[in-house]
């Protein structure tokens, strides 16, 4: 109890501090600057970003061509992150069985209701339409690869827990995922090679609002959505299925 | 729609109230469940709070009062003095893949030491061999 309290006490002081930190900078206040004389790192991306790149979203303007090679690092994270899991979460085969004959918990297998697996059957393409949509769209409307390939590995937790004996052809997925990852440091090495800097988007980058402008953004945030979609898939298969694949 | 603005200049002092506290709350709230929750399922979900709660901090420090979506969609092209701060919003959008991605990978080693264990709970894991 009395650990208990002296927590909350600390959290306490901890809250006020970080709030009478965040007051100094006060809600809704423009730090921003003037956008046509830019003096802020914001402003410098809110004129260049439609003036230069003709890239409609200037949020996906600075994840993908002005910090992509911040992006490129975050990609490599989730990578990591999800092999990391693979290896964790690993199991022989023997070391499967024993668990299933000690008393450990196995999964709920009651069957789904007519109702979910008709709904599943035709929601699942839906998602993956939107999915695609977003991280096609991701210059020009709010979304990206990142948001895209999350919805995407939602259709597919659909179907996970929808229909127990729904299986993902693991092969594709990695290989999908390895050439979209492939695909993204190879788009960065023709920047490299044609313009001197790694990741450097082209010089031709098309009309504000058009679907094929911004240059290489579009294509590096359609690499970056298959991956994520296909990583992310591949961490809920993981996570739901503890049985060992038969490849394995 | 100018009255729509007049209404948010008016309780600008409240919504920072309410922003910023919302935001430190969940920071404490995480917080507190990862100093004081035994089972370690709770120790993730405080993980995964806070960092929400740093998410929304960052969203609320580079909102600026009545400007827009910095997206340059048709019909605002020119309207580059009237976005909020785009560079808080990319770099929460990092936060939150790198978020997932701990949170994925914290989860998967519950699993694993529950698997060895049989339990999920701090106390009992004090056998510091596998």
């Amino acid at each position: 109890m009395i650990k208990r309290s002296f927590v909350v006490f600390l959290l306490l002081v901890l809250g006020v501090a970080v709030y009478e930190a965040f007051r100094q900078a006060p809600f809704g206040q423009n730090r921003i600057g003037n956008v046509d004389h830019p003096q802020s790192v914001s402003a410098f991306y809110l004129k260049h970003s439609p003036e230069t790149l003709h890239t409609a979203n200037s949020v996906t303007a600075i994840v993908v061509n002005f910090r992509g090679f911040d992006t490129l690092g975050e990609v490599t994270v989730l990578f990591l992150a999800a092999t990391g899991l693979a290896s964790i979460l690993y199991r022989r085969k023997e070391e499967e069985e024993a668990a299933e004959k000690g008393h450990l918990p196995q999964r709920i297998q009651l069957p789904s209701s007519v109702l979910v697996r008709t709904g599943a059957k035709i929601l699942f393409p839906l998602i993956l339409m939107l999915g695609i949509y977003v991280f096609v769209h991701g210059h020009l409307t709010p979304g990206g690869g990142f948001q895209g390939g999350a919805i995407i590995a939602t259709g597919f937790l659909l179907m996970f827990i929808t229909y127990k004996r729904f299986n993902v052809n693991h092969n594709v997925l990695i290989w999908l995922e390895s050439l979209s990852g492939l695909a993204f440091v190879l788009t960065g090495v023709y920047g490299l090679i044609s313009y001197g800097s790694f990741l450097q988007n082209t010089g031709w980058t098309g009309r504000l609002n058009d679907l094929i402008s911004g240059g290489l953004i579009p294509l590096i945030y359609i690499f970056i959505g298959i991956k994520v979609g296909t990583e992310l898939t591949n961490v809920l298969d993981t996570l739901l299925h503890t049985k060992p694949r038969r490849n394995e | 729609m100018s009255n729509y603005q007049e209404i948010i200049s008016q309780y600008r002092p409240l919504l920072e109230i309410i922003v910023y506290g919302s935001a430190v709350a969940l920071i404490l709230i995480g917080l507190y469940a990862v100093l004081v929750k035994k089972h370690l399922v709770k120790l993730v979900i405080g993980l995964s709070l806070i960092d929400s709660g740093v998410n929304l901090l960052f969203v609320g420090v580079g909102y600026v009062t009545n400007h827009t979506a910095p997206i340059f969609s048709p019909g605002f092209e020119t309207a580059a003095d009237k976005m909020v701060d785009p560079v808080p919003q990319a770099l929460v959008l990092t936060a939150i893949v790198i978020g997932f991605a701990v949170t994925a990978l914290a989860l998967s080693l519950v699993i694993r030491l529950y698997r060895h264990h049989k339990t999920a709970n701090v106390e009992q894991l004090n056998r510091l061999r596998w």
